[in-house]
């Protein structure tokens, strides 16, 4: 084979993966629930833990409300909302996931409920190389409807990183991303925890939709 | 060899490029709605629980309130809501009940959840 083809190839290969990285619709995301309820405000409740890492519920809890609010909605203030929690004797996520919208819907005002689970969360370590890894996965629920409006979930990996030396545009994203947080927490999950909660709980394609404190609102 | 070096190189430019125009054609612009500062790292801090002081939390969220104010720009939701908190925990509910306030007033989505938590207020203490 000559050079010319492998490179074209290549080059096909790269711009197919790239496009679809950045703006794959390959099966668009039934967004009909969602438009029709098109909730304000958004409660995350404190998500479910599946690792054997203590902290992942808190640490993914305190990195949701960036991502919700920047895509324009109201986020109901997390800190509080787990210690009305705790103080009505609810203090695990499991408890909190069986509320009922009505009454959730009552005592926050809020529009939709966000059910996180966390699937994966913390550093394993290998010979060669380790890895922090998070894994979450969210669904929204309509407090007024209980309708399912979106759900979906994203990872966020030290590995892709360490990688992505010539990734380009998004390489430099995420080390970005990762600088920033670095400079004001110690721990490495909680950057991973903080990447993922973006990569779950932003608009982009088939994720959520902009809220009405957006200036994209409705255009999507 | 120096030709696949040339194609590497050329495939990661145009990759580059690709890449940027579609971060550019679906992406949100960098402009941000809040100022957001520290916020998620505090947020953090106070729920392990183990790291430093309401006192010295809410030193920190108070300067950045400022650093805020400053550059003319909103603090994110529950910003006041969690400085109202730190307040309570330290019996400052004078305090704690103008941030609750501060909260509901920036965003009308919280009035019904900051009214509940200010009737909670004043019907726990006497």
């Amino acid at each position: 084979m000559s050079t010319i083809t492998r490179c074209s190839r290549l080059l096909v290969m790269a711009v197919v993966v790239v496009t679809l990285g950045a703006c794959a619709t390959a099966t668009p995301y039934d967004y009909t629930a969602y438009k029709q309820n098109r909730p304000v405000s958004m409660l995350v409740l404190p998500p479910l833990n599946e690792t054997p890492e203590v902290v992942a519920t808190y640490g993914v809890l305190s990195q949701a409300t960036f991502p919700l609010a920047e895509a324009g909605y109201y986020v109901v203030p997390v800190s509080l909302m787990d210690e009305t929690f705790r103080q009505n004797g609810l203090n695990n996520p499991a408890e909190i996931h069986d509320v009922s919208p009505q009454k959730l819907r009552e005592i926050f005002g809020a529009d939709a409920a966000v059910y996180i689970k966390i699937t994966q969360y913390g550093t394993s370590y290998a010979v060669i190389a380790s890895d922090t890894r998070v894994t979450v996965q969210a669904r929204i629920m309509d407090l007024r409807t209980g309708d399912l409006l979106w759900q979906g979930s994203a990872t966020a990996a030290s590995s892709e990183s360490k990688s992505s030396n010539q990734g380009g545009l998004v390489g430099l994203l995420v080390q970005a991303i990762v600088t920033q947080i670095v400079e004001t927490a110690a721990d490495t999950s909680i950057v991973y925890a903080g990447i993922a909660s973006q990569r779950l709980l932003s608009p982009r394609p088939n994720g959520i939709l902009y809220g009405p404190r957006s200036p994209n609102y409705q255009k999507d | 060899m120096a030709t696949t070096g040339h194609c590497v190189r050329l495939v990661g430019l145009m990759a580059g490029i690709i890449g940027g125009g579609s971060l550019l054609g679906c992406a949100e612009a960098p402009k941000r709605l809040y100022h957001w500062d520290g916020f998620q790292a505090q947020l953090y801090e106070y729920f392990k629980g183990d790291g430093s002081s309401p006192d010295e939390q809410l030193r920190v969220l108070n300067d950045q309130s400022q650093r805020a104010r400053a550059s003319g720009r909103a603090v994110p939701p529950g910003f006041h809501a969690h400085v109202a908190m730190l307040y309570l925990r330290l019996g400052r509910d004078v305090e704690a009940k103008l941030e609750l306030e501060a909260e509901k007033a920036g965003f009308p989505e919280s009035t019904q959840y900051m009214d509940f938590l200010l009737k909670h207020m004043t019907g726990s203490k006497q």
